[in-house]
């Protein structure tokens, strides 16, 4: 993701001149999604998970569930926390060390997404209002990158938190004690992130990692089952007139059902 | 949106404003001497300083560009500009902002005149009141400015948003809190492009656009603000107020400005 530098400018041409003619490098069409794979529930020790494939982008999102005390203003109200780990097994360009911007943003635009659909009952992951609660960790793991991860987590984490279980605290004069009974966690909505990418003048799907170096902005809406918004972010440094945010708006809301049909049959 | 039949005393806001009214808004430019540019701003009870470094040579030299100029963002917010004090570390909300600042910015400045160089923009938020990125982002660009940083257009930003079931421009931290929606939006008026735009909360489709649309409302409000800001520096027009800035200052500030105006005009043709 390394910008402004000799190779890309040449790429950029070229993947411009292609989505100008409306196809893409890869033969897709500009609205064309690559395959999207969902398995969820894979993993064991944690208490949610599940597996993206997109074309290349490989994901894993895992849910922990754990306790620990609230957030003073909010005494009565469990936790839901997201973090995304850029692995330097994912790409060469990826190095070890800690949170970059775009790991940063992708972990914040996925969790503005659930936590403005309020997928959680934060009230329900309270044990003893003020001193504990429960704490849902949602972490994506990204262990290959060939671009859009922030659909494919957005996706992931649906899937996991679906499977997620919580255990049972009763509570006991005042005290708090673990049950061995495990629920699933309550989901109220069920939010999917749908990016666009613009290129040259042309909107397109599912970018690439070559499309995404590229790009010239990039909007993310988030949709929940009802067609409404929930969160949007713009990146990237170009400007987006009005009709354009509008037409994204309206082609996004369309994508959105189709990836949460696959999300829902992963999970069954 | 609510058109006229919305009277005051049958719904108002925590604060009393009308659905699209702005807080009380202020912008003062030049008032780091420091800094190569700067501003202050006052929106609501937002209390932001921005100051502008550069062009300059880039600090560490491998994150220079060869081509074009590097502008770097850092958003911060003062330990005691909220409740309770917050940690002065940068968290991963600031990096986010800063970034999203960054994209807001960068495609009105003419990075491509200064290869190799960095611009640095900082931002400390001193007191919050709701909506301090757009705050951030009108006092950075009237700082880039200030600069003499030669900008294809002035970016300015309002959020707009749905409280109590409507949709109101400029939220503050209560509404903002207590809101079902934020939608904050940085727009180049002469350019007419949008530049930033984020979301929280649940809207409809079409709200989600009236939104935007409000939003910009706001921002051509503000860019008056910004405007004037930048012509009280300068001495331009408002004759008693030029008379107040001291001769050097006004001298010195001179070729800046005209380099910036240019800038401005080469782009509206």
């Amino acid at each position: 993701m390394s910008k402004h530098n000799i190779v890309s400018h040449l790429k950029q041409r070229k993947i411009q001149d292609v989505v100008m003619s409306g196809r893409r490098m890869d033969g897709r069409g500009l609205e064309d999604y690559r395959e999207l794979t969902i398995r969820s529930g894979m993993l064991e020790k944690s208490e949610g998970s599940a597996e993206v494939y997109l074309g290349k982008t490989h994901v894993v999102v895992g849910v922990k569930v754990g306790t620990g005390t609230p957030f003073e203003d909010t005494p009565d109200e469990g936790v839901l926390m997201c973090n995304a780990e850029f692995t330097p097994i994912a790409s060469p360009e990826w190095e070890p060390g800690p949170p970059n911007e775009d790991s940063i943003e992708l972990a914040r635009v996925v969790d503005r997404g659930l936590r403005s659909a309020e997928i959680l009952d934060t009230n329900e992951l309270s044990i003893i209002p003020g001193k504990l609660v429960h704490i849902v960790f949602v972490d994506f793991y990204v262990l290959n990158y060939d671009g859009n991860l922030i659909d494919a987590c957005s996706a992931g984490a649906l899937a996991a938190l679906m499977k997620a279980k919580k255990q049972v605290y009763e509570v006991k004069e005042k005290e708090p004690v673990l049950t061995d009974k495990k629920v699933p966690l309550t989901i109220r909505k069920q939010p999917i992130a749908v990016s666009m990418v613009k290129i040259g003048g042309n909107f397109i799907f599912d970018p690439s990692a070559d499309e995404e170096e590229v790009m010239d902005a990039r909007l993310t809406v988030t949709f929940d089952e009802d067609g409404n918004v929930c969160t949007m972010q713009k990146s990237g440094s170009e400007g987006l007139t009005m009709e354009e945010i509008r037409k994204c708006i309206n082609t996004a809301a369309a994508k959105a059902p189709e990836i949460r049909a696959k999300v829902l049959a992963s999970t069954k | 949106m609510s058109k006229k039949g919305k009277k005051k005393t049958q719904w108002s806001r925590v604060d009393g404003r009308e659905y699209n009214q702005l807080r009380p808004i202020k912008i003062e430019s030049g008032v780091l001497p420091n800094a190569d540019g700067s501003a202050y701003i006052e929106m609501g009870r937002n209390k932001i300083i921005c100051g502008v470094f550069g062009p300059r040579e880039m600090h560490p030299k491998h994150q220079a560009k060869p081509n074009v100029a590097v502008l770097r963002c850092r958003y911060h917010m003062a330990p005691f500009s909220v409740d309770p004090r917050r940690s002065p570390a940068p968290s991963r909300r600031d990096q986010e902002i800063s970034m999203v600042m960054r994209s807001a910015l960068e495609s009105a400045v003419f990075l491509e005149r200064y290869p190799r160089a960095s611009i640095d923009v900082y931002v400390e938020v001193l007191e919050a009141d709701g909506g301090t990125r757009c705050a951030s982002i009108n006092a950075a660009a009237v700082a880039l400015v200030d600069a003499g940083i030669p900008m294809k257009d002035l970016v300015v930003a309002c959020a707009a948003g749905k409280y109590d079931g409507r949709l109101v421009l400029d939220l503050g931290d209560y509404e903002d809190k207590k809101g079902q929606a934020d939608v904050p939006v940085a727009f180049m008026p002469k350019l007419n492009k949008v530049t930033l735009l984020q979301m929280d909360g649940v809207l409809s489709p079409k709200e989600t656009e009236d939104c935007v649309a409000l939003a910009l409302e706001g921002c051509k409000q503000i860019y008056e603000v910004q405007r004037e800001a930048l012509k009280k520096k300068y001495g331009i027009e408002k004759k008693p107020e030029a008379e107040q800035v001291a001769p050097e200052e006004a001298a010195e500030a001179e070729e800046p400005t005209e380099e910036a105006e240019k800038a401005e005009e080469d782009d509206e043709r």
